[in-house]
């Protein structure tokens, strides 16, 4: 059997002290499409984060691809999408040379592009369908755009798994079906997946597994979910009924400020 | 043109010409990063590195070094460590290197004209030595710049993503510090201290306004930053004897003559470029079709804004959008 791509036990993050994740665990298996739900505080981008290694794990063990993730140093095999709204920077930019960023995690200090190089940049810009606009400025592309080459670039380093923190946020409905598709590419090809999402769209049909976060810890694991579903305390099961069950209070990471004349 | 024949001339053309390729290649990443007035603040620093070298009688040169690479290398953690007041620490230190810088002048008991070379540049009095320093310098700037720049063009542009493309971003960003203080002392004795960050931006500016890639930005602005020193100390050197024109505040002023002079281009082709960008597709909802007579048909060579729309093309003129259907424009 191969090693899975993921496996996090009893992950805890604390951001500045506070406790933001608690006692997650989580197995993501080869070839796995996983869809990371749950509301905005949820804790879902943060999972992510501990998950790349961009945030330390107060305590619990991650293992990537049978590494714990202190020694993991094949970040080739891994590709990242950040939440973004713009892929742009100070200084105007081709698109294909956002997507070339993507390769150095096989490019060795001080060499030219190899060949290999040039065809999975060639090869990326296709599969989001940028290729007709690889010389455009970035700051040229629509925000849907440039979210796709923001995946492109995660893909010129050919990983086999993806981490996209809300690709389809802000992004038209055109567009989201421009990701659907690259990403259904991606999959065929045997790519594992883990997505942050606030709504699915149309991803949806590309889901096997949904995890759905709450409050910090993962409150769902199973079946793929119906974006109204995410939110409902049973997660849609319709043969359940609470009653008399207190409406949720609002609650998130930050203390609530209270003065002492405010009335609870 | 006699006046290139002598020796202290073409040495300070040689230090301009490196100067003004070297200076826009960190710029480049500092803009980049939106930092574009970092070297100003390592200028501010590198004061009190020349005010050291003035009173222990070492070379301002390499003081200047040694306390403008400390100076960014500080900045760099303010940066990364306080994310909310940092460019409030930005100005403290800035303010520090420049006091510290003129109050060790007055202890050295040296005159304020020697630190006015340093502040305002002094290049026709660069000594065979310096220009040296200076040629080395810049083309360390210019290899490590060029060389590595699919690595620092990556942590610049996404930080988190060269993280988790196995980078490690916190080398990256030290020497980009690193280089930008070595720039500063460089362009030292070109234009000077407190003008050095003009020779490192201002190139990167011009060029960036009729560039859509960021290799093209750089490139142009090597040649433009080049083009501008070499120039600027030419066109000083050429004055009719009895003007004095300082070659610093020449070489800054040609430097922003280029930028003023290609502003308008720029603004007028990202004017265009917003006319032309194809229309979301969809069908308007409704659309009302045209009665009045057209003096043309629409076209290629119309004259019109053609903007493409899914799968045919829209004609915008006076506000209209008319897409061609039979005989007359249906307006979209």
């Amino acid at each position: 059997m191969r090693v899975k791509p993921v496996q996090l036990s009893k992950g805890s993050v604390a951001i500045g002290g506070r406790p933001v994740l608690r006692g997650i665990d989580l197995e993501v298996g080869t070839g796995d499409f996983i869809a990371l739900m749950g509301a905005n505080g949820s804790g879902k981008t943060t999972l992510v984060r501990a998950l790349t290694g961009l945030r330390p794990l107060t305590s619990g063990s991650l293992t990537l691809f049978g590494a714990p993730s202190a020694q993991f140093a094949e970040w080739h095999r891994i590709g990242f999408v950040p939440q973004r709204t713009s892929a742009t920077s100070g200084v105007p930019t081709s698109v294909w040379e956002v997507v070339a960023s993507g390769r150095l995690t096989r490019r060795r200090l001080l060499r030219p592009l190899s060949r290999a190089d040039r065809a999975a940049i060639k090869d990326a810009l296709a599969v989001v369908g940028l290729t007709e606009m690889a010389r455009d400025g970035v700051s040229q592309l629509s925000g849907g755009q440039q979210q796709r080459a923001l995946i492109a670039r995660a893909l010129a380093g050919e990983p086999e798994l993806f981490f996209l923190d809300e690709p389809t946020a802000g992004v038209d409905l055109p567009n989201q079906h421009a990701l659907a598709d690259a990403l259904r590419q991606l999959k065929d090809r045997g790519a594992t997946i883990v997505l942050v999402a606030h709504e699915l769209g149309p991803l949806a049909a590309l889901v096997d597994r949904a995890v759905v976060m709450r409050d910090g810890r993962v409150a769902y694991d199973g079946a793929p979910l119906a974006d109204h579903d995410v939110h409902h305390p049973d997660f849609g099961e319709v043969h359940t009924h609470h009653h008399g069950d207190p409406a949720p209070a609002r609650h998130d990471h930050t203390p609530h400020v209270a003065s002492p004349l405010e009335p609870r | 043109m006699e006046i290139f024949t002598y020796p202290f001339m073409q040495r300070a053309l040689l230090a301009a010409l490196f100067t003004g390729l070297a200076a826009p290649v960190v710029g480049t990443y500092l803009v980049q990063r939106r930092l574009a007035l970092m070297g100003d603040g390592i200028g501010h620093v590198a004061v009190t590195g020349v005010a050291l070298g003035l009173l222990t009688g070492a070379s301002p040169i390499w003081t200047a070094v040694v306390v403008a690479i400390l100076g960014a290398v500080l900045i760099e953690i303010i940066r990364e460590r306080g994310h909310t007041n940092g460019d409030v620490a930005l100005a403290l230190l800035f303010y520090g290197g420049l006091a510290g810088g003129v109050l060790i002048t007055g202890l050295a008991d040296e005159s304020a004209s020697r630190l006015q070379e340093y502040l305002f540049g002094a290049i026709t009095t660069i000594s065979v030595t310096d220009v040296l320093i200076t040629m080395a310098l810049a083309a360390l700037v210019i290899a490590v710049g060029v060389g590595l720049s699919p690595q620092l063009f990556a942590v610049a542009q996404d930080q988190e993503f060269a993280r988790v493309a196995g980078l490690n971003v916190r080398v990256y960003n030290v020497l980009v510090a690193v280089l930008a203080a070595v720039s500063v002392t460089v362009a030292m004795r070109t234009v000077g201290l407190l003008l050095v960050s003009a020779l490192m931006v201002v190139p990167v500016a011009t060029s960036q306004q009729l560039s859509r890639s960021f290799r093209g930005t750089l490139g142009a602005a090597m040649v433009l930053g080049m083009v501008a020193s070499v120039g600027g100390l030419a066109l000083s050197a050429l004055a009719p004897a009895g003007t004095p024109i300082a070659p610093g505040p020449t070489i800054v002023l040609l430097s922003l003559a280029g930028f003023v002079l290609t502003w308008p281009v720029g603004a007028w082709l990202r004017q265009r470029q917003r006319l032309r960008e194809p229309f979301p597709a969809g069908r308007p909802e409704r659309h009302e079709t045209t009665t009045d007579e057209h003096a043309h048909e629409h076209g290629p060579d119309c004259g019109h804004v053609a903007v493409p729309h899914e799968d045919h093309v829209d004609y915008v003129h006076d506000g209209h959008r008319h897409a061609p259907h039979g005989k007359h424009y249906d307006e979209h």
